[in-house]
């Protein structure tokens, strides 16, 4: 069977190539800062499992370190002009959006057809991480296909990735240390904490004010911890099962999906929801770092009104 | 009540714009400081996480193929191919985009698109390519919010047509909570539950390209 853990040793050979790329990089100011980020992401896949708790805590403190007191750069590996892409471009056509559309086309086979196979009762891939997994394997192949068909240079995708991988910069880490963070707060009963004041302070008299306040607090809760699942458990067993679900009589199951997809809402309105709404602004080389949570309140607010709206109208038939 | 300050934190950090890294870490201090563990205890609790949740950081896996087609010129190809279906503007562009996003992510196929591998190398460039064709060169702001506009349409296809797949990690944590309160759900039920949102989403959001499309094509943003 193969595990996440194969994931984790391309992971740690590509960061570890990212850090040696950048360490060569004699157009970076910040080159060794840039070196030893890439460096620790690269040791955290390779060795995590080897370093104690305590040893991948110091780690953490590294990368923090090194973002916080910006000590990385931006590496500028040798990469084509503007104008030598519009020429190849024209060069190559359609041929060019043949590697990045290898990358859904592998996935979605690797979901759906490699993920059921079995071999004397041993599933090929981990079931829990057939997506992770097959993403990892469309990555590879796509690279194949991509120098093959546009013949560019061996070095290149590390050189390519490299320079994507600094445009993203510390971002990149964020959504792994929120989920850390995530496993703090839960540590600390955050949740519960809350959950309890919620319910206490705010009178649910009206099945209708039940609902908003249900419908709310997820967003509101999902954007102080940066993920709805965190937001779930905390507010439907502090509101969503008590009050709607066993005093009110509504269905279960518009109340836990309608509440889940509330609490969506506010993923799309918190930076703490760092994959979605940073990381894609930095991709995209936005110099506000805000810009995409910006784009997405306008519909995630009225969107949040119509799910109160549906919850009080579909819950209570 | 103490435990709260690290949630604080985190709120002034983020609005103040400090490294968010530095920022977490020290809300986590102050969470596990708070809670009453020892910072020894909070390192140990905050490295383990971290290292538990590493499977996140690996998506970037993607990064050196898009880097390589980049480097050949799909943007440019992406934003010119566009450009020749003079018919195609930009609300109805993303809007298609949408549709497909909330589709596939319905069938579970969540992870085919996403802002490292279709939003940067492809959807961007096209939406911006849909713009210029009409409008001219683009100043830095459209061009601007026409790339946030591109990452907004995919986080929320991705968002409000992931629900209505019955294996997908939230269905199954519903699932999961609601059986140890002694109600057990079909996922089936609760995926059914999630279309009537998705598709207010749908209507909300498609709506919103088609005003920022004619916004766009009545002049340049002031």
């Amino acid at each position: 069977m193969i595990k996440l853990s194969a994931v984790y040793i391309l992971s740690g050979l590509v960061f570890g190539a990212f850090a040696v790329l950048s360490a060569m990089d004699a157009n970076n100011r910040k080159r060794f800062g840039n070196a030893v980020f890439w460096g620790l992401v690269a040791v955290s896949y390779l060795a995590g499992d080897h370093l104690g708790d305590l040893g991948n805590g110091i780690l953490v403190l590294g990368l923090a370190a090194i973002a916080g007191f910006g000590l990385l750069g931006r590496g500028q590996p040798a990469t084509t002009s503007l104008e030598e892409r519009k020429v190849l471009a024209e060069r190559f056509g359609e041929k060019l959006f043949i590697p990045a559309l290898t990358l859904p086309v592998v996935v979605a086979f690797g979901v759906l057809v490699l993920k059921p196979l079995e071999f004397g009762g041993t599933p090929l891939l981990d079931p829990k991480q057939a997506t992770p997994l097959s993403l990892a394997l469309a990555a590879v192949i796509a690279v194949g296909v991509a120098l093959i068909l546009l013949r560019q240079p061996l070095i290149s995708p590390l050189q390519e990735g490299r320079r994507l991988m600094d445009t993203v910069g510390w971002a990149a880490l964020l959504p792994q240390m929120l989920a850390a963070l995530g496993a703090i707060f839960a540590l600390a009963g955050v949740g519960q904490v809350i959950g309890d004041l919620v319910t206490t302070w705010i009178p649910m008299d009206a099945r209708l004010t039940a609902v908003a306040v249900y419908c709310l607090g997820m967003a509101g809760f999902t954007m102080i911890m940066g993920n709805a699942f965190a937001a779930f458990p905390v507010m439907t067993a502090g509101i969503g099962l008590p009050i709607l679900i066993h005093k009110f009589g509504g269905d279960p199951a518009v109340v836990a999906s309608i509440g889940m997809l509330s609490g969506f809402c506010g993923t799309l309105m918190t930076p703490l929801a760092a994959n979605f709404n940073l990381v894609p602004a930095a991709l995209l080389e936005l110099p506000d770092r805000y810009a995409v949570i910006k784009a997405q309140i306008p519909t995630a607010l009225p969107l949040l009104i119509a799910n109160v709206v549906l919850m009080y109208v579909l819950a209570f038939r | 009540m103490l435990t709260l300050l690290g949630v604080a934190t985190v709120v002034v950090g983020f609005a103040v714009r400090l490294n968010p890294l530095l920022v977490v870490t020290i809300a986590a201090f102050v969470t596990g400081l708070a809670a009453g563990l020892s910072p020894v205890e909070v390192l140990e609790a905050f490295g383990r996480a971290f290292n538990e949740n590493r499977f996140v950081t690996a998506a970037y896996l993607v990064l050196p193929v898009i880097g390589v087609v980049e480097r050949a010129g799909l943007q440019e190809r992406a934003r010119s191919l566009i450009a020749r279906f003079k018919g195609v503007s930009v609300g109805p562009f993303l809007i298609g985009y949408l549709a497909f996003r909330q589709i596939t992510s319905a069938l579970g196929l969540t992870s085919i698109a996403g802002h490292a591998q279709s939003v940067r190398p492809m959807v961007a460039p096209m939406a911006e390519g849909a713009v210029e064709a009409r409008t001219g060169e683009l100043s830095d702001q459209t061009r601007q919010d026409t790339r946030a506009m591109a990452s907004a349409t995919d986080n929320i296809g991705l968002f409000f047509g992931e629900d209505i797949f019955i294996a997908i990690g939230s269905i199954l944590l519903m699932v999961g909570f609601l059986a140890t309160s002694g109600i057990v759900i079909e996922p089936l039920h609760l995926s059914m539950w999630a279309i009537p949102t998705a598709l207010v989403a749908f209507v909300l959001h498609a709506g919103r390209l088609l005003l920022f499309d004619r916004k766009l094509r009545q002049g340049p943003s002031a």
